[in-house]
């Protein structure tokens, strides 16, 4: 895919970033997540209005959008984040794998296992790099020694970080650099076994070198999982993701495949926002 | 110096001026305090250190124009500020954590970080005369059961306060994290939360002893003393700072003069206990 000049009102051109996958047909995809009517409350604020919405098994999406549009919300409404706060509560329908995870009873902590995250700050516990991923094996499965040490390192090797690591696992995860300590949570997460891992931000507090890096293992993640990856970097989303979705202001604007949203955009708002004239 | 026209060399001459007046007033004033401090740590090592001697930790307490030591006061302090600890520090821990991890903005919260911050200041004198009035009296005597307990009441609010400090440093980045693996709540406490702040905690214990070991008032009428080595909780207790009290306002001079060494003794204690609890919590950070 070129790089694709996009030609605005005043007839001038504008240079679009470059969509790195091609644009594909949702009909004959599956959908793993599936966004009905959903509206999100801080309080009495309303901070998402009506959204529907579908993300695709083993496919990337991405949440685009000036900041306090609420593209963060939709992520932590999906692994029930804002639960363990007072005060903020969602309406609608989500359904994953066909049950409504907005119910009241389910078992948060398994859907959480289920549904993996990795912030914007790295985040590893304060443990050893091995016991910052064997805790998480631990919680769910009672697994002899030796299996254990298998899936710490399949996934260590999984975030890329095997190699720098592998002589050190009883180092504390907190002297790695920030690149590494966040390719740690994502080993972390991928231990859990989860079917969806979503991705807050993930590399806006790294360097270009781990950015690329993540952004690469992204990639291949999705060959297993359902990947939702939130990002300021208009760039990043058209390198990494296979549908976007833009948000404005609580609503979903639009939503499509990268590629589409990217070069044809049907709003002008979208238009507007990822050719960097505001946001 | 700049020669523009607009600069004001008077105005800045002023601020210079003002600059060093308050300047002095405050170096003046840490001097001030300072000082003191130095002439107590002074006088404390100059009338102490003569009577420092091995009989000092061998020898128990004498009887009037005699020798002798203080092994019985220091073991009475030891023993009772280890129950004291071991009482209050579960409690302090436990009512941090909920002020920090659970309750946090909740009414009850507020009120009991407001009461907490009430004990944390009172007088340990009301602790002492509390704890006669709801363990001494009932039991009929004085014993160092009641002495731990009324260090204890001491310990607990400055545990509290230090953990929920500590916890609430721990960035709830790191409780999202460990809840999006599905960790429960109380094991993110315990595992995650705990193990970031624990330095901090095992400082504010550290804190706490020291705070509890120098405590006359909430002994007097709990421990009593004993002039005799004892390891009987439940019988008069004697103590390093009740001894002290005891001795220093004797005619004796054999007596006065171990009231001064026990004061060294304990002073040394906690500045070696607050220096530990410092290093700790700098190395963390």
């Amino acid at each position: 895919m070129t790089a694709v000049a996009n030609t605005d009102a005043a007839g001038t051109t504008v240079a679009t970033p470059q969509v790195m996958h091609a644009a594909l047909d949702a009909s004959k995809l599956k959908e793993k997540i599936s966004i009905k009517n959903l509206e999100f409350f801080y309080g009495d604020h309303r901070a998402l209005k009506s959204i529907n919405l579908s993300l695709y098994a083993n496919k990337t999406t991405a949440f685009i959008g000036p900041s306090g549009c609420g593209k963060s919300t939709l992520l932590r409404i999906l692994n029930r984040m804002y639960d363990l706060y007072p005060g903020q509560r969602a309406t609608g329908e989500v359904s994953f794998d066909g049950e409504n995870l907005l119910r009241p009873g389910i078992d948060i902590n398994l859907l959480r296992a289920r549904i993996g995250m990795v912030f914007q700050k790295p985040t590893p516990f304060p443990m050893s790099i091995y016991e910052n991923i064997a805790f998480g094996i631990r919680l769910y499965e009672r697994l002899p020694k030796s299996e254990i040490d298998d899936r710490v390192e399949h996934s260590l090797r999984r975030a890329a970080l095997w190699d720098e690591v592998k002589d050190k696992l009883n180092a504390t995860g907190l002297g790695l650099s920030g690149g590494q300590q966040q390719r740690l949570c994502i080993a972390r997460t991928v231990a859990v076994k989860p079917e969806v891992i979503l991705f807050d931000e993930p590399c806006s507090a790294l360097d270009p070198i781990s950015t690329a890096k993540i952004e690469e293992l992204i990639d291949e993640l999705k060959q297993d999982y359902t990947i939702v990856i939130v990002t300021h970097n208009m760039q990043q989303a058209a390198r990494v993701s296979d549908f976007t979705t833009f948000m404005y202001l609580g609503e979903l604007i639009e939503f499509g495949p990268t590629a589409t949203v990217f070069t044809t955009p049907r709003d002008k708002r979208t238009q507007a926002y990822i050719t960097g004239r505001f946001g | 110096m700049a020669t523009t026209s607009s600069f004001n060399t008077a105005l800045y001459g002023r601020r210079r001026v003002k600059n060093i007046v308050a300047k002095s007033l405050a170096y003046g004033a840490t001097a001030f305090g300072l000082g003191w401090l130095v002439l107590i740590l002074g006088v404390l090592v100059y009338n102490g250190i003569g009577g420092l001697s091995l009989d000092v930790f061998t020898e128990n307490t004498p009887p009037p124009g005699s020798d002798g030591g203080l092994l019985n006061a220091i073991v009475g302090s030891i023993v009772m500020t280890i129950l004291a600890i071991v009482i209050g520090t579960p409690i302090g821990i436990l009512a941090g954590t909920y002020l920090a991890e659970y309750g946090r903005h909740s009414k009850l919260a507020m009120i009991v970080r407001f009461i907490n911050d009430i004990l944390l200041s009172a007088p340990s004198v009301v602790v002492g005369l509390f704890i006669y009035e709801i363990v001494v009296a009932p039991m009929g005597h004085f014993s160092g059961y009641a002495g731990s307990v009324a260090l204890a009441v001491i310990v607990i609010p400055v545990v509290v306060r230090t953990t929920e400090d500590m916890l609430r440093l721990v960035p709830d980045t790191l409780r999202e994290a460990a809840a999006s693996i599905g960790l429960p709540r109380s094991m993110m406490i315990m595992r995650v939360a705990y193990r970031a702040a624990s330095a901090g905690i095992v400082t504010g214990i550290l804190l706490a002893v020291a705070r509890i070991s120098g405590e006359t008032a909430p002994l007097l009428f709990t421990a009593l003393n004993n002039q005799f080595f004892s390891l009987n909780m439940n019988a008069p207790m004697p103590s390093l700072p009740v001894v002290i009290f005891q001795f220093a306002l004797s005619p004796y001079e054999e007596w006065q003069r171990l009231a001064w060494t026990g004061a060294l003794l304990i002073t040394v204690t906690v500045l070696a206990l607050s220096i530990i609890a410092r290093s700790l919590t700098a190395r963390k950070s």
